[in-house]
């Protein structure tokens, strides 16, 4: 086991995933000899050659399209969108192609074999074209698989199991930790199934549920709030689609109450949807209203950006509120 | 309505075209040494308007050394330079009409100055301080102006060429006799906005230059591995667009297309499309190095194409200019850009309310809400959040 980042925890996903399948096709906007602006995909090239790494022309839309066409033929596509914010020139291949090819042929044909991956999120001064969290457009599209992982270790297991999954995933990459987050990773293979939420620390008193770069975030105001003799339960999502609702709702009938963070706008947000279906299933269990901390309803600014962020310290007022409510 | 194939000459065998089938020539006036060849036709030029050019060319150069200098010591977060590209943007600016709306992709500041926008207008974008047009919200680079009719930048590329056919017909529906120019990279040819950009004003016949910025790589791609064709030039008449490719490192040369599309584009209410074929002498941003996918030998052999130097010896052939007088610009304004950075760089950031301004005409009662929740939160914890600090 050896401590490395998340780049290079991706880096190692993908060379296993080109190592253990020889259908697997690797490409992208400077993917190739340069190994991606990030650098996630360095070496690959050299080790799998130009016809499995390559660089695309600069399209997302013939990217995604290219990829529902290899793996409408039995390929196993993995694409790289530079940046998430690039991703909405590609949103016709993903939302009516991608994510309806099973359905609509009545699977006589099917893009299982798609995985986007895609560096999203803010915290890094990149204005509103480099920092965005597009994640709820995706999750409302029936047939998407939406993935976060929050660390190097899930990162990789995350990847291999999306690039191995039956179905079309879009993997979010939280770039703000892509140096910044190290972490003890297996050599080998492995895979984090989908789907599963996971219980990152148990308390009694609030459940605090994220995603992603946000993650690091309700730590951080769990660790304020226990300050204050306050003790959080905290959840990793990290599928949105399909969401894990059961660990959520199992959680919050523990702990009686709920608080979700994420980074995107608050209105049309993931939260939303999360918290009208946990008032579903724990409506006699809540003892205050389910609280959401998370962008500002604007697009993404830069000098005010550390205003507009849901960070440690709104959640950790968002806490008092709620436990106190 | 008849379609193009109803007029051609038709064959009994086989026969394919391939890229060699289309062989476009690039215009060339002006030589290393700062001659014109023989036969070259000169565009309209005279010494007032040579100075202009050139004046903008020195203060590109230095605003582009001095500001990566910047970035560097953390100053700025971000910048991209124009170098090596001068020839291109200026020549073809100097084109224009002060009305006609320039859309640009990202690295073309110099066209910007030459309708003039300020030194300190420069430095207020660059520094995201509260007298920044933009008002902070973007990074670095992203200038705009509507006094200068030069519409502010975005990051998405290509999304601003299938703007620029809306913008010049515009101008044709209000009998204006104006025109919109886009620049754009030879990679961002590659988006399917150019596509629908370029076919549709072929065929609502809107008054657009379309100028392609063809500098060799977008990131680390090389042309090589962006498209297989003729350039970008052998597209134009695909789309019935008149098309021309000119040498982008020779003012004279792109200062004579483009004058002559901006005519043909007006007269007409037709697109052009220009290729103009340069080099990206610098990295493509202040975030990338090029030592990862090019060679020095090869930034060594562009270098000596250098488009300011060229134009500078032929300002000097002329006896427009000396060695003594060009030193001295680029002193005029190495004092100016650190003069004007200082002041820039100690201005405040926008008060916090611009945060939610323009999201839309006027803020929505959940945005004032919004606002007012986060005042409140930043009162309490006013240290955490430097750049709203006693400026709620
Ligand atoms: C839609 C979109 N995809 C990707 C990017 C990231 N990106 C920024 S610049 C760039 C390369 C652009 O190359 P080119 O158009 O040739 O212009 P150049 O930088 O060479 O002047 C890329 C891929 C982006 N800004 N927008």
């Amino acid at each position: 086991m050896a401590e490395i980042n998340m780049l290079q925890a991706i880096n190692d996903a993908l060379s296993i995933a080109l190592e253990s399948n020889e259908k697997s096709i690797l490409f992208g906007e400077d993917v190739g000899h340069f190994g991606g602006v990030f650098r996630a995909t360095s070496g690959l090239q050299a080790k799998f050659g130009r016809d499995r790494c390559f660089n695309t022309p600069l399209t997302e839309q013939g990217i995604a399209g290219f990829a529902n066409g290899l793996a409408s033929n039995g390929m196993v596509a993995i694409a790289e969108i530079q940046f998430a914010d690039y991703i909405f020139p590609a949103i016709d291949q993903i939302v009516n192609e991608t994510a309806k090819f099973r359905y609509r042929s009545g699977n006589e044909f099917n893009v299982g074999g798609v995985t986007f991956r895609t560096p999203y999120g803010g915290g890094i001064a990149g204005g509103h074209y480099h920092s965005q969290s597009p994640e709820a457009y995706f999750t409302q599209t029936a047939g998407l698989k939406v993935v976060v992982p929050r660390n190097a270790y899930q990162a990789k297991g995350l990847l291999l199991a999306s690039i191995r999954d039956k179905n079309p995933v879009i993997f979010f990459e939280p770039k703000r930790l892509y140096r910044a987050n190290i972490a003890e990773v297996p050599d080998e293979d492995y895979e984090i199934e989908l789907g599963k939420a996971e219980v990152v620390r148990q308390g009694t008193d609030i459940t605090l549920l994220a995603w992603g770069a946000q993650m690091e975030i309700i730590e951080n105001a769990a660790d304020m709030a226990a300050k204050k003799g306050i003790s959080c339960e905290i959840i990793d999502l990290r599928t949105l689609a399909p969401w894990d609702a059961e660990t959520v709702a199992t959680s919050v009938k523990k702990t009686g109450r709920l608080l979700i963070n994420h980074e995107a706008p608050l209105t049309g947000g993931f939260a939303g949807e999360i918290s009208a279906t946990i008032q579903e299933e724990c409506f006699l269990h809540l003892e205050s209203p389910i609280a959401r901390v998370c962008g500002l309803d604007t697009p993404y600014p830069l000098i005010h950006e550390k205003e507009y962020m849901p960070d440690a310290l709104k959640t950790f007022e968002a806490i008092k509120a709620t436990v106190n409510f | 309505m008849s379609n193009a194939t109803s007029d051609n000459e038709t064959v009994h065998r086989v026969s394919f075209l391939d890229r060699e089938s289309v062989n476009i020539p690039i215009l060339k006036v002006l030589q290393a040494d700062g001659t014109v060849y023989d036969n070259a036709v000169l565009p309209a030029i005279d010494e007032v308007l040579a100075h202009r050019i050139y004046d903008t060319c020195v203060f590109t150069r230095v605003l582009d050394e001095r500001m990566l200098g910047a970035q560097r010591q953390g100053r700025i977060s971000f910048y991209m330079t124009c170098t090596g590209e001068e020839a291109s943007i200026i020549g073809s600016t100097a084109s224009l009409d002060d009305g006609d709306v320039i859309l640009a992709q990202y690295r073309e500041h110099a066209a910007i100055r030459y309708r003039g926008f300020t030194t300190e207008q420069f430095m207020n974008q660059l520094f995201s301080n509260e007298k920044d047009l933009g008002k902070g919200r973007q990074m670095p680079i992203h200038y705009g102006s509507a006094e200068l009719n030069y519409q502010t930048v975005s990051s998405p590329l290509a999304t601003q060429i299938p703007q620029a056919t809306g913008v010049g017909y515009s101008f044709k529906m209000q009998g204006k006799r104006n025109i919109a120019i886009c620049y754009f990279g030879e990679g961002a040819a590659s988006e399917g906005d150019f596509h629908a950009g370029l076919n549709m004003a072929a065929v609502v016949k809107s008054p657009t230059i379309f100028f392609c910025r063809n500098n060799g790589y977008a990131i680390s791609t090389p042309t090589s591995e962006q498209f297989c064709g003729n350039g970008i030039a052998s597209r134009g008449p695909g789309y019935g667009i008149h098309t021309i490719r000119v040498d982008g490192n020779d003012m004279l040369a792109v200062l004579a297309a483009t004058q002559q599309a901006r005519a043909y584009a007006v007269e007409n209410n037709a697109p052009v499309l220009i290729e103009a074929m340069t080099y990206r002498l610098g990295a493509h941003s202040s975030s990338d190095d090029p030592s990862g996918y090019r060679s020095k030998d090869e930034e060594a052999k562009w270098q000596q194409h250098d488009p300011v130097k060229r134009f500078k010896l032929w300002m000097i052939n002329k006896g427009w200019l000396t060695e003594k007088q060009d030193a001295e610009m680029y002193e005029k304004y190495r004092k100016e850009v650190l003069a004007e950075l200082k002041v820039a760089e100690k201005l405040p950031m926008a008060m916090l309310d611009t945060l939610i301004e323009d999201v839309y005409d006027t803020p929505t009662p959940r945005l004032q809400q919004q606002l007012k929740d986060l005042k409140k939160h930043l009162k309490k914890y006013p240290d955490s959040y430097p750049n709203s600090k006693g400026r709620l």
